[in-house]
C-alpha cells in the first residue's frame, strides 16, 4: 500500500474507476440474480425481526399490563383471594425451598452420571450407549409426564411423599436431570487428555485426576448446565400440577415436607381467576419471573463465553 | 506361574513384580460404584415412568376396550355416561401443533440462515445468546400471551366468518401461534448450529464459480446441514406436542373434533393438565384414562426424539 502513498484526489477516481470497470467485467451475476439475492437477504431479515419483535412483544405486554402492580407489595404480601392484596411472597418461599432441594439432588446425580459416562464408560459398550440414548431421550420427555411420574411415584406409593416441597423437588430434579448431564458431560469431554496422562504419569488415582484436575477445568460448563437447569425449574408449571399445585395456597411453606406451591403455579392461578384485577397481577408476576429467568440464563451465558477455555 | 518362577529367579527378585497400587484402592472402587448409580439413574427414571404410565394403562384398557380408545371420536371421560374415544384429543393436539410449526419453522429457519450466512460477526454475537436467554421465557408466559394479546388481536383482524371466524375467547390458532413463538429459539439456534458447521471450504468453492450468497446458502448450505435442521424442526414439534401451559390457558378445554383454527379444542396435554390435579382417587376408570392419554403422548414424543437423535449424530459425523 505503502507504495501509492501520498493519494491525489486524481488517483482515486483513476483507481475507484478501475476497480469498477474491473468489477464489470468479471462479475457474472446478472442484474436479476442481485436483485434476488437482496430479496431474499431483506425476507431472512425480516424473519428474525419478526421472532425477536414478538418475544420482545410479549415482554413489553405484560409490562404494561402489569406495570401499576410491579412494587414491594408484589414481593411482599402472600397469596390472597383479594387481589388487590395478593402478592407472591409465599410462592418465593416455596420456589427457593423447592430449588434448594432441587440443587442438593442435581448437582451430584447430573455430575456424577456425566463423569461416570465420559471418564468411566467405555466409548461404544453397550451399557454406556444405553445410558446415553436413554439421556437424549428423556430430554424430549413432556413435563407434564415427570409430573404424573412424580404423581405415581414420589406423592404416592412407593415413595409416598404425599403433595410436599420434596416431591416437587424430586420430580423437577428428574426433569431437569438430562440438560446438566448433557453440558457436564461437553464441559468434561473437552478437558483435553494431556492432562489426564500428566496428572496419572505423577501417580495421582483415577479418582485424583478427576477431583483436582478434570473437575476444576471443566468447572465453567458445569456451572452453565446448571445455571441452565436450574433456570428451567424454576419456570415449569405443568410437572407440578399432578402434584397438587393447582389448589389456591396463602400459606407460606416452612420447609420439605410443607404443602407447596411455586411461583409459575401462583401466577396460572391469578390467570385464571376471572377478575381483572388479577389478571394486572398476573401480568406482574410474570415480568417478575421473566426478569429472575432471563437474568439466570445470561448469567449462564456469560459463564460460558467468559470461560470458554480453548486448550 | 512361571513368570513368578522367573522373577524368584532373577536378580531383580526384591522389586514388585508389576507396577500396582500400593493399596487396593477400595475409595477408587467405592466411588466407581457411585458414580455408575448416578448414571444409572437416568435408566431407572425411563424405566420408571414407563412403568407408571403402563401399568395403569393396562388396568385402562380392562375397562374400556383399546378398539373404542384408539379410534372412537367422542371424548367425554368425565360425563355420564362417559366416551373415551380419544381422536378428539389428539386431532386437537395435532392442530395446535399445525399452526405452531406453520409459523416457527419459516420464521426459525429464516432467522437461522440469516444468522449463519448473512449476519456480520458482531450481529450474530449479539443475537444468539439474546434467543437463547429468550428461550428461558417460561411458557405460563406465553400462554397468558396468547389469551391477552393474540386473541384479541386476532379478533380485530379476522373477516367475518373467514374459516368459521371470529375465533373464539379460546382457540387453536392462538395457542399454536404463541407456541410457534416459543419454539423458534429453539428451531433458529439449533439450524444455526448446524449451518455454521458446514466446512467454509464449500461456500468458497461456490463463491469461487461466481455463485451469489442467496444460492450458497439454500443450494450449499442447506442441504449440507439438513439432517441437523430437520433435528431441530422435530424436536420443536416435539416441544409443540408436549407443550400444556399455552393450551390449557388459551386453547380450552373443549374435546371437539374440528380442524377449524378458531374453535376451542382439548389438547392431550390439557386434558392431563385438567384431569391430573392430585384430589382424583386411584384406581378410578378417570385416574388410569390420564395415564392411558399420558402414554400415549409419550409414544409420540419418543418416536420423534428417536428421529432426531439419529439425525443428529448423522451430522455430526460428517463435520467433525
Amino acid at each position: 500500500m505503502g507504495a501509492f502513498e501520498p493519494r491525489t484526489a486524481r488517483a482515486e477516481i483513476a483507481v475507484a474507476g478501475a476497480r469498477g470497470v474491473t468489477a464489470e467485467v468479471l462479475s457474472t451475476q446478472p442484474r436479476k440474480e442481485v436483485i434476488r439475492n437482496a430479496v431474499f437477504a431483506a425476507i431472512l431479515f425480516l424473519a428474525l425481526a419478526l421472532a425477536l419483535a414478538g418475544l420482545g412483544l410479549l415482554i413489553g405486554k405484560n409490562v404494561v399490563d402489569g406495570h401499576s402492580r410491579l412494587n414491594l407489595d408484589l414481593i411482599t404480601n402472600n397469596n390472597s383471594s383479594d387481589p388487590l392484596h395478593a402478592g407472591l411472597r409465599n410462592a418465593i418461599v416455596g420456589t427457593l425451598w423447592i430449588i434448594a432441594f432441587v440443587l442438593l439432588f442435581l448437582i451430584p446425580l447430573g455430575v456424577g452420571a456425566a463423569i461416570f459416562l465420559e471418564e468411566y464408560g467405555s466409548r461404544g459398550s453397550r451399557f454406556t450407549r444405553m445410558i446415553d440414548l436413554n439421556v437424549q431421550n428423556l430430554a424430549g420427555v413432556p413435563s407434564i409426564i415427570y409430573g404424573l411420574l412424580g404423581l405415581e411415584f414420589v406423592a404416592r406409593a412407593p415413595l409416598n411423599l404425599g403433595y410436599v416441597v420434596l416431591a416437587a423437588s424430586l420430580t423437577l430434579t428428574l426433569l431437569v436431570l438430562p440438560v446438566v448431564i448433557l453440558a457436564s458431560r461437553e464441559a468434561i469431554r473437552a478437558v483435553p487428555d494431556s492432562i489426564r496422562e500428566g496428572s496419572m504419569a505423577l501417580g495421582a488415582t483415577k479418582w485424583q485426576t478427576i477431583r483436582r484436575q478434570v473437575l476444576p477445568a471443566s468447572i465453567a460448563g458445569i456451572a452453565t448446565g446448571v445455571t441452565l437447569a436450574t433456570s428451567r425449574a424454576i419456570g415449569e408449571t405443568a410437572p407440578l400440577i399432578p402434584l397438587g399445585a393447582a389448589t389456591f395456597l396463602t400459606f407460606v411453606p416452612s420447609g420439605p415436607g410443607s404443602e407447596f406451591t411455586a411461583m409459575p403455579v401462583t401466577i396460572f392461578n391469578w390467570v385464571k381467576q376471572p377478575q381483572p384485577e388479577f389478571q394486572t397481577l398476573a401480568a406482574a408476576g410474570i415480568v417478575l419471573l421473566i426478569a429472575l429467568l432471563v437474568a439466570l440464563n445470561s448469567f449462564a451465558i456469560w459463564l460460558r463465553n467468559r470461560y470458554e477455555q480453548r486448550w | 506361574m512361571e513368570a513368578r518362577d522367573l522373577a524368584a529367579s532373577s536378580p531383580i527378585a526384591a522389586l514388585p513384580r508389576r507396577l500396582e497400587a500400593a493399596s487396593p484402592r477400595y475409595g477408587e472402587k467405592v466411588i466407581f460404584g457411585l458414580l455408575a448409580a448416578c448414571a444409572g439413574l437416568s435408566v431407572l427414571t425411563t424405566t420408571a415412568i414407563v412403568i407408571s404410565l403402563i401399568v395403569p394403562t393396562v388396568q385402562f384398557f380392562g375397562d374400556v376396550p383399546i378398539g373404542d380408545f384408539l379410534f372412537g371420536t367422542d371424548w367425554g371421560p368425565t360425563f355420564t355416561p362417559p366416551t373415551f374415544g380419544v381422536l378428539p384429543i389428539v386431532v386437537g393436539t395435532l392442530s395446535v401443533t399445525f399452526w405452531a410449526l406453520l409459523f416457527a419453522i419459516p420464521i426459525g429457519l429464516g432467522s437461522a440462515i440469516y444468522l449463519s450466512e448473512y449476519a456480520s460477526r458482531r450481529v450474530r454475537k449479539t443475537v444468539k445468546p439474546i434467543l437463547e436467554i429468550l428461550a428461558g421465557i417460561p411458557t405460563v408466559a406465553f400462554g397468558f400471551f396468547a389469551l391477552v394479546f393474540i386473541t384479541p388481536q386476532l379478533d380485530k383482524i379476522w373477516p367475518d366468518h373467514f374459516l368459521g371466524g371470529p375465533p373464539l375467547i379460546f382457540n387453536v390458532l392462538a395457542g399454536g401461534l404463541a407456541i410457534g413463538l416459543m419454539i423458534v429459539p429453539v428451531i433458529a439456534s439449533i439450524s444455526d448450529d448446524a449451518m455454521s458447521a458446514v466446512p467454509s471450504g464449500l461456500r468458497e468453492g461456490a463463491y469461487a464459480l461466481g455463485t451469489t450468497r442467496a444460492k450458497v446458502a439454500t443450494r450449499v448450505v442447506f442441504p449440507a446441514a439438513f439432517s441437523g435442521i430437520v433435528a431441530s424442526i422435530i424436536l420443536g414439534l416435539s416441544r409443540a406436542i408436549g407443550e400444556t401451559m399455552v393450551v390449557l390457558i388459551a386453547v380450552g378445554s373443549t374435546p371437539n373434533l374440528t380442524l377449524s383454527p378458531v374453535e376451542s379444542v382439548q389438547a392431550m396435554t390439557a386434558f392431563i393438565g385438567t384431569t391430573a390435579t392430585g384430589d382424583i382417587p386411584t384406581g378410578s376408570t378417570i385416574y388410569k384414562t390420564i395415564f392411558a392419554v399420558a402414554l400415549l403422548l409419550f409414544g409420540m414424543t419418543l418416536l420423534m426424539n428417536m428421529l432426531s437423535v439419529r439425525l443428529v449424530r448423522r451430522f455430526r459425523e460428517v463435520y467433525e
